[in-house]
């Protein structure tokens, strides 16, 4: 009877580890490439993939940072925000005569300085970060209208828009794709293989136990805020450059992409848990999806709804895994008073 | 990535000198890249034969600012209508939001379908440049109407009205409706509105004319496009004038708050209003008799010329160089000016007549 009950424990625990999430989306990301390869003959050409792979960079690189800050359980909606004005000061600099290698940089030192004072509200003041980010998303799309106001600036020099546009010769792979996947092996291997890392889980799950554990919780949330500001600032760069238009309402609305990827990607939004291959995924998923209902011709509004349902899909199936879980296991214990014939 | 914050902090420390030290020597600046000539495709060495007919089965898209703008599915429906006329087929798709990048997505997805035209009404005149010029270089005609594209990245612009024209023609009809006589003032947006400006030139302009020597311009007011003031403004005009017989107001906030007031006041039937408005706006004072006639342009009809533009260009009877002439269906001939620019014509009057055909 025991020895059952192990062996039908242990014949459990691989399956239900091949049923997490992230898992579940890489497996649908793989049906919906295939599904667009063989039913669109637009789909699964490099021309395409290139673009759908381009139109999503900015989107993968601030989910990057993105996912360090939800594992540690909390959040930065500011990021669109901090890429509006990133772009807005890009485009006045550049307008006034500024050398594109000093602009650059100096926006993502303004990036970082926007990341500081999240991070300084929410670990000095003990802040939400969801509710101090929620001002700052005001705050700075608010500074980048004073900065540029309604003009739009173009004409931005053709080399440094060629890195943001071309792909990697031989590849269909744009350069910011490129420099995404470089950045998203360093990210993976920061918070799955090193103590920074475990330190954000651990922080995510149970804070109290992650400072009496000796981490330095405030610290590192600042850091995450940070580089957070960073990334965003210079996704602001390659936003500019790609669309060759410094405007200050630049990539308004585009937090929520972020966050949305995030959480298909099986990152839980109360932290702790998480994996950034889950978030690549997410984004990819969201990404191939969309450009593949608009190949065929689906309305935006069906699209909205596809994308809708599958976040609220991937935020419930969890849960409900969960409680079928505890309940499966609830029973067994009674088990051994039932009677055996 | 930074276990140690003091390590962090100096990163990020070294970053903004590295800036500052690459702020004080040279670099890549707007003055040093001015001379550069944009990238578009050469397509100039194709020659026009106007006699080519219309091919049949052409595929064409139409690309609003943003879909479900009440104005544009006017244009673009007119537009399909023209495409099943030359036997074409034409779809409208696009963005549920009018941001400056939300148009690229759907530029590449009408690349891949290999559209033979795209007509896009352009968010932002740079932000569609790249891929128009892929999409051209894949030897998909562009045709941009309503709002401009960068003109280094269409074939063609469909404009709604020349300048010149609206301003000449608001006198025109006001003076026709006030026998040529009288005092007259106008009511515009805001004192350095550029359209505006532009067509209050042309006005003077054309009051120096013979025909206008009864007619006298005796204020131009500013209602800064806002209701409450333009409504204000009027009211001042009225008194100030007690001989004014008319007002042009060249906006579409100022010609209904004029409208409004006068609608509502003595003044009714004694004082003309015209200008440039849309039916919604005004069919109110048009059925109570505040206002005669009004002028715009028709959607349909620059929906219906941009269509046909499109499927002559793909056809070869244009190449969009200047002097090019080609018929657009019932519309008649038009002529292609500088800049690759075509004008739908005069503007278009409404009146009691015509104004319930329009909704938007």
């Amino acid at each position: 009877m025991a020895a059952d009950v192990t062996a039908a424990n242990s014949a459990r625990a691989p399956l239900s580890r091949f049923l997490r999430w992230d898992i579940l989306v890489g497996v649908l990301l793989v049906l919906v490439f295939a599904g667009g390869a063989i039913g669109s003959p637009e789909f699964a050409n490099a021309g395409n993939l290139s673009f759908a792979l381009g139109d999503l960079g900015e989107i993968a690189l601030i989910a990057l940072a993105m996912t360090l800050l939800v594992v540690a359980a909390e959040v930065d909606l500011s990021v669109a925000s901090v890429l509006g004005l990133s772009s807005a000061l890009v485009g006045h600099l550049w307008d006034a005569g500024w050398a594109i290698e000093t602009i650059i940089p100096l926006v993502v030192v303004v990036g970082a300085v926007c990341g500081l004072v999240n991070g300084l509200l929410v670990t000095r003041l003990g802040l939400p970060s969801l509710a101090v980010t929620i001002g700052t998303l005001a705050l700075y799309r608010g500074l980048a209208q004073v900065v540029l106001g309604d003009r739009a600036i173009a004409e931005f020099p053709q080399s440094y828009v060629n890195l943001a546009v071309n792909n990697v010769p031989g590849t269909p792979i744009p350069y910011p794709v490129a420099l995404f996947a470089v950045l998203a092996v360093i990210t993976a291997v920061t918070l799955h293989a090193t103590g920074f890392g475990r330190a954000l889980f651990a922080i995510g799950a149970q804070v109290e136990a992650a400072h009496f554990a000796g981490i330095r919780v405030k610290r590192i949330k600042l850091i995450l805020f940070v580089v957070s500001g960073i990334v965003a600032a210079f996704a602001g760069v390659v936003y500019t450059l790609r669309y060759g238009s410094a405007r200050a309402d630049n990539g308004s609305g585009l937090e929520l992409a972020v966050i949305a990827a995030v959480l298909l990607g099986g990152v839980d939004f109360d932290g702790g848990k998480g994996t950034l291959g889950g978030v690549i995924a997410g984004v990819l998923l969201i990404g191939l999806l969309r450009n593949l209902l608009m190949l065929n011709d689906v309305s935006t509004e069906i699209q909205s709804v596809v994308t809708g349902l599958l976040l609220v899909i991937s935020v419930i199936t969890p849960r409900l895994v969960a409680v079928a879980r505890q309940r499966r296991r609830a029973p067994s214990p009674v088990m051994p008073t039932t009677p055996t014939p | 990535m930074f276990t140690s914050p003091r390590r962090f902090t100096s990163v990020v420390a070294m970053v903004g000198l590295v800036s500052l030290g690459l702020a004080a020597c040279g670099g890549t600046t707007k003055e040093s890249t001015s001379s550069q000539a944009p990238a578009a495709p050469a397509q100039t060495s194709a020659t026009a034969d106007p006699n080519a007919p219309i091919k049949e089965g052409l595929k064409v898209a139409f690309l609003p600012k943003q879909i479900n703008n009440p104005y544009l599915t006017i244009l673009d429906k007119a537009g399909i209508d023209a495409a099943a006329e030359y036997k074409g087929t034409a779809k409208e798709v696009g963005p549920s939001d009018a941001s400056a990048s939300s148009q690229v997505s759907y530029i590449n997805t009408l690349i891949q379908q290999q559209q033979d035209a795209i007509l896009i009404s352009a968010n932002d005149a740079n932000a569609v440049c790249g891929p128009l010029n892929q999409a051209r270089a894949k030897g998909i005609k562009v045709v941009s109407y309503d709002s401009d594209a960068s003109k280094d990245c269409r074939d063609l612009f469909i404009n709604q009205a020349s300048s010149e024209d609206v301003g000449r023609s608001e006198v025109k009809m006001l003076a026709d409706m006030i026998d040529h006589k009288g005092e007259i003032a106008v009511l515009s947006a805001t004192a350095n509105a550029t359209n505006q400006n532009t067509w209050i030139e042309f006005m003077k302009d054309e009051l120096t004319k013979p025909e206008y020597k009864d007619m006298k311009l005796v204020k131009v007011a500013y209602g800064d496009d806002d209701d409450q003031k333009s409504f204000q403004e009027t009211q001042g005009l009225l008194q100030a004038y007690p001989n004014l017989k008319g007002i042009i107001a060249p906006t579409t906030v100022g010609i209904a708050a004029a409208a409004r007031y006068v609608s509502g006041s003595k003044y009714k039937g004694k004082i003309v209003v015209t200008g440039l408005g849309t039916p919604n706006q005004m069919r109110e004072f048009v059925k109570n008799g505040t206002v005669e006639k009004f002028a715009l342009w028709n959607p349909k009809d620059l929906g219906y010329l941009a269509s046909y533009a499109a499927a002559s260009l793909v056809s070869g009877r244009i190449t969009g160089a200047e002097g090019e002439k080609f018929t657009a269906g019932k519309l008649g001939e038009f002529t292609i000016g500088k800049d690759a620019e075509v004008i739908l014509g005069p503007p278009f009057t409404f009146d009691a007549n015509n104004i319930d055909d329009f909704d938007f």
